[in-house]
């Protein structure tokens, strides 16, 4: 691929042609305040906080919806730039409940974040706010639209990364508003629950009922079906509280489906949960040993004709798994009743 | 049939028509002239002639331009020359059938004037008039004139000749002469309109895209909506020259539903251009193929913006996108797409036919050509005009538009619409052009000019566009969606007396950073109207903030009623009249108005007989008149007793 | 309206179109046209139609003001809100109207005989104030006009 070279606060960077002028300067480890920008989305620019100088360009352009051009020289702290940026989250911030000690979003809230970067220390506008009420209709997560910013990222992310359009933005202007279709709860919509939205959500407008935050997290691969999905387990007191999808995985980029985000840590504390094989005699399971469950499981197979038996795989098992389950069906028990529980 | 043909057969029923033995009778029946009740006038003049069992021949046509004047009406007799009357009713009607037609009385008193050839005793020519006289139609050449539903008048008066010597040249040279011109967009920002052309020729992709902006969506503005009901094809034209040569093979027309005369016409307009290969593939035999779609607008300012015109069009939210890239490089459906307004392809056409000479011959240095207005407000001419470019505003309100009505005061003109901003008296001699009136504070815009006299209150003026641009603002980008918002607070608190003498410094930075911080034009120029309204009426700011005054005697919350002992004669009039039973009095008493109960509605002060003028209206000021009626002690004024 | 009425005649608006996404606000015009408004029942239709979620139609037809979610009145009144008809007092038009009428802007009359809406501009300025009352336009309206405007009996 082509590189360009471009210049941004009198350092010289090199990216490769499409890159835009917001990832070249991150490639630079140059900060740029954004709000409305994410990796797994296409540039949208609604938060100006991204405004930069541009030598030759007129007015602010955004970085994030620019593309780095080959001899571009950018200026991302200018007191223009600045100004703007500042207004915008003035604005941002009379229209926000501000209630940040109590905020499910403390400290990992994104507005935060620029609000301190740019040295706001006070309210310059009167509070506008429209008193929304909240959606707690979902199981797994909240919509409190008093807090959103509109970036759209969560309606971003359902149309482009999952495709189910569950949401939009709906009206305008000053009323727009991220709705399902009539304004309907979340739950009666065609929302999966996947949590993808609230993930992005870079404010307190959609987060998960679990408010616990987690003391260390631990690695793992999603047991719910074969895509494998790799995943981080937020732990406290030995319990799952939190999962992340991991975004360095190949297998999902950090994406996880609505059983891997938030249908972990019930199955895995879950009393009723089988940790040992068991078996079952005199019509009462009692709990063994894999070895001896394993010599019983062979033992029993032996006594039937091969048309006799049915193997029935699990959509938790790999697709490795499933290969070689099937190869024991086909050939060491000889069966062709094979299935799969995904086609039930 | 060749081009040629048709146009020999449309020039010979030109002929047929202007020579004709037959009257014959235009009336003026754009949405304008109906609104003053042009219907009513055609199904009279019909009754009329159908009772003297006369034959003539009836066009309704477009605008003419002195909306001020309407109902208009013209009459042409064989031999005689054209007579426009004006405010012409049903009433009226029957006299000028039975005076001018039968008895060959013109009725000079109900005439406006005389137009083309030939003159008449006590008729002034219509172009000599001071409302017409500084005018140039260029872009408005066949309003009023010819039949906008039919598209021989159009090919009659050489229409289409600017598309067939387009076509009998390359598409750069096309291009060329365009730049050559001087023309520059006439949606308000004055883009060279050969140079975008020329981006959008030079794209590389084999689908091109043309746009007809006709969303005309500033308050105040209706020239575009003039230009479609009066000659459509004008335009049309224009459009057709530049797909040939910016090498686009479909386009649409992008037009608000409120436009539906409008939309009906362009529709009949399409469907003669394909009854004549003028429009489908191979146009005139040229190897051109063209394809143009109507798309209906449904409600939304904002899709004015280029790209949110073409998200409209894709079926979206009309929210715009940031660019680059550029419409030229990525527009609709992510092929190159050129847009232009109405007006600009209206100048096309003419440019193609008369030539670029001809065109740079009007207007200033870097201001070609001329620039239609929607002249509306406290003026007394309004109506549509058509300028050369850099006249002045001076000209265009007291020459064309006569000044204001009522000996009131001129205040402002308000140019841009909400992109733009108010100048006041001292900028009167300032040329229009886009230079001078950006470096003014207002911008050019696509050309409404609504005049406003000192009855109107120029921080509710401002206050009005900021309602409107906060209402339309789409909602995408944080500047514009809440920053119009608090601005609009900020303004409703300054009419209601809440205002805060820092609120003005307030009001001027977030302007400043909305201008710079939005992401579109919509946001980037909302707080024009502003921030010239500070600049230039700041004293009337200050007076609603410190006074609690409203100068104006507009703004509700700072204005007060009161009945003048000295001048009330207790009929009882006013006390019948108000809706809110704020009035106490009796019969030869003193009426007084309860001021905790008025709701500042006027109606006692329209109601107020003239020659008793007891109701006064006051602002920052309070009246001495007795708390609780008492007896009349003045005496009758003459008039009264007379009575 | 019964259910099957409704699917019937949406059934026949929607002959005239070829099922592509950018049909939509066409569609949901033409749709407005047939009802008077847009029922919930109709827009999923639509989506199922255009093969585009319910949520897009949802934010496309709240986004433009042309739409409406209620049934609105048999005649529809409408005042220009534009720049000249704000300085030659439309706003003393809108009190007349809303006093004769009995309803606000956005507000349809229970009989469903009248809506009431004010629209940015209807482009007839030199007319101002501007009132239209279905397809007629009314220009240099004054309170006194009104009442006779909506009875029926003006001259």
């Amino acid at each position: 691929m082509e590189t360009i070279k471009l210049t941004i606060n009198g350092v010289e960077v090199k990216v490769n042609r499409g890159t835009t002028v917001l990832e070249a300067a991150q490639a630079a480890n140059i900060y740029i305040p954004t709000l409305c920008a994410d990796p797994d989305l296409e540039p949208y620019g609604s938060c100006r906080l991204c405004v930069v100088e541009i030598e030759k360009i007129r007015g602010l352009p955004t970085a994030c919806t620019t593309p780095a051009t080959n001899g571009m020289v950018v200026h991302t702290e200018t007191p223009a730039v600045n100004e703007v940026r500042r207004t915008s989250v003035d604005l941002l911030i009379a229209n926000h409940p501000m209630d940040c000690l109590t905020c499910r979003q403390n400290q990992q809230c994104e507005l935060q974040q620029v609000t301190a970067h740019l040295g706001i220390t006070e309210r310059r506008f009167p509070r506008t706010d429209q008193a929304f009420p909240v959606d707690t209709s979902n199981p797994f997560f909240d919509l409190d639209r008093n807090y959103c910013i509109l970036c759209a990222k969560c309606v971003r992310t359902c149309d482009e990364i999952t495709g189910i359009n569950a949401i939009d933005l709906a009206f305008r202007g000053y009323s727009a508003r991220v709705a399902t279709f009539g304004d309907k709860p979340l739950i009666e919509s065609t929302c999966k629950s996947c949590g993808e939205c609230m993930v992005r959500c870079p404010v307190a407008a959609l987060t998960p009922k679990e408010t616990r935050r987690p003391i260390h997290e631990v690695k793992t691969t999603c047991p719910y079906c074969g895509v494998g999905c790799q995943m981080y387990l937020g732990i406290k007191d030995g319990q799952v509280i939190t999962v992340r999808g991991d975004r360095d995985n190949e297998v999902n980029g950090g994406h996880l489906c609505v059983k891997g985000r938030f249908g972990i840590a019930e199955f895995v504390h879950h009393p009723e949960r089988l940790t040992n094989p068991q078996i079952r005699k005199n019509g009462k399971l009692a709990e063994t040993t894999w070895d001896r469950a394993l010599d019983e499981a062979a033992a029993r197979l032996g006594q039937y004709a091969p048309n006799e038996v049915a193997v029935i795989a699990s959509a938790k098992c790999t697709n490795e798994e499933n290969y070689v389950l099937q190869k024991l069906g086909r050939a060491v028990l000889g069966t062709q009743n094979i299935d799969h529980c995904a086609r039930l | 049939m060749t081009f040629a043909e048709i146009q020999s057969r449309a020039k010979a029923e030109w002929a047929a028509l202007e020579h004709g033995d037959k009257p014959r009778i235009l009336i003026g029946s754009a949405t304008c002239g109906r609104a003053a009740g042009a219907k009513a006038v055609l199904e009279a003049t019909n009754a009329a002639l159908a009772q003297h069992n006369l034959e003539a021949n009836i066009t309704e046509v477009g605008c003419i331009g002195p909306c001020y004047a309407e109902p208009l009406m013209d009459i042409i007799k064989p031999g005689r020359p054209r007579i426009c009357y004006s405010q012409v009713t049903p009433e009226i009607v029957p006299w000028l059938i039975e005076d001018y037609i039968i008895n060959d009385n013109p009725h000079s008193d109900l005439a406006l004037g005389t137009i083309g050839d030939g003159s008449l005793d006590g008729i002034p020519r219509l172009f000599d008039l001071p409302m017409l006289k500084p005018q140039v139609r260029i872009a408005l050449r066949n309003c009023g004139t010819i039949d906008p539903e039919e598209i021989n008048q159009y090919i009659a008066r050489d229409g289409y000749r600017g598309l067939v010597r387009a076509l009998s040249m390359t598409p750069e040279e096309v291009i060329e002469e365009i730049k050559k011109s001087g023309l520059r967009g006439r949606g308000g920002a004055g883009f060279p309109t050969g140079m975008k052309w020329e981006f959008c020729r030079k794209s590389p992709g084999t689908v091109k895209y043309i746009i007809c902006n006709a969303d005309e969506g500033d308050p105040g503005a209706f020239m575009d909506r003039s230009l479609l009901e009066g000659d459509p094809h004008a335009v049309l034209e224009g459009m057709l020259i530049s797909a040939y040569a910016i090498g686009a093979t479909e386009g649409y027309i992008y037009i608000r539903a409120e436009y539906p005369l409008a939309i009906d016409r362009l529709k009949i307009a399409l469907r003669q251009m394909t009854e004549y290969e003028l429009l489908g593939d191979n146009i005139l035999g040229s190897g051109l193929n063209f394809h143009l779609k109507i798309k209906e607008g449904a409600g939304a300012f904002v899709c004015g913006e280029e790209t949110a015109l073409m998200a409209s069009i894709e079926g979206k939210r009309g929210m715009p996108r940031s660019r680059p890239p550029f419409p030229a490089q990525s527009g609709l459906w992510g092929k190159p797409t050129n847009i232009n307004n109405v007006e600009t392809w209206a100048n096309v056409s003419a440019i193609m036919l008369r030539g670029t000479a001809w065109y740079a011959s009007y207007g200033s240095d870097k201001n070609k050509g001329t620039k239609t207005f929607a002249l509306a407000g406290k003026i007394n001419r309004t109506g549509l005009i058509e300028v050369p470019l850099g006249i002045s505003l001076k000209e265009i309100v007291y020459d064309i538009g006569d000044g204001i009505p009522d000996g009131k005061r001129f205040k402002a003109v308000q140019t841009g619409g909400p992109s733009g901003g108010c100048l006041p008296a001292s900028q009167l001699e300032r040329p229009v052009d886009y230079e001078s009136l950006t470096e003014a504070g207002s911008i050019m815009g696509s050309g409404g000019m609504v005049v406003i006299d000192e009855d109107t209150c120029i921080v509710d003026v401002a206050r009005y566009f900021l309602a409107f641009t906060q209402s339309e603002s789409c909602g995408k980008c944080v500047p514009c969606r809440l920053g119009t918002k608090q601005m609009l607070n900020i303004l409703e608190n300054i009419c209601q007396g809440k205002g805060k003498v820092e609120d003005i410094d307030l009001l001027l930075k977030v302007s400043q950073q909305i201008k710079a911080g939005s992401l579109c034009a919509l946001g980037g120029t909302a707080p024009n109207p502003v921030l010239t309204t500070i600049r230039y009426f700041q004293d009337e700011y200050e007076a609603h903030i410190k006074e609690k005054r409203c100068p104006a005697l507009v703004c509700p919350e700072l204005i007060s009623y009161y009945i003048l002992a000295d001048k009330c004669q207790g009929c009882g009039i006013c006390l019948r009249a108000c809706p809110t039973e704020a009035i106490t009095g009796g019969k030869r008493m003193v009426h007084v108005i309860d001021q905790s109960k008025c709701n500042k509605c006027s109606t006692c002060l329209n109601v107020c007989p003239d020659r008793f003028g007891a109701v006064v209206k006051v602002s920052g000021e309070e009246i001495k008149v007795p708390k609780k009626p008492v007896p009349i002690t003045v005496s009758k004024p003459d008039t009264y007793t007379q009575r | 309206m019964t259910e099957t009425e409704l699917k019937e005649r949406l059934t026949e608006v929607l002959t005239h179109y070829t099922g592509q996404k950018n049909e939509l606000i066409p569609v949901l015009q033409a749709a407005q046209e047939q009802f008077g408004y847009l029922p919930a029942e109709v827009m999923q239709e639509i989506a199922r139609f255009l093969r585009i979620s319910e949520s897009t139609v949802y934010g496309v037809s709240t986004f433009y003001a042309q739409f409406k979610f209620q049934p609105t009145g048999k005649k529809k009144v409408r005042l220009c809100r534009g720049t000249a008809c704000h300085v030659r007092g439309v706003s003393r038009i809108l009190d007349e109207v809303e006093k004769q009428l009995g309803i606000k802007p956005g507000e349809t009359t229970s009989d469903l005989e009248y809506s009431l809406e004010t629209i940015a501009c209807f482009g007839s300025c030199a007319l101002a104030p501007v009132m239209v009352v279905g397809n007629n336009v009314y220009g240099r309206m004054t309170p006194k006009k009104v009442a006779p405007i909506l009875d029926g009996t003006e001259q």
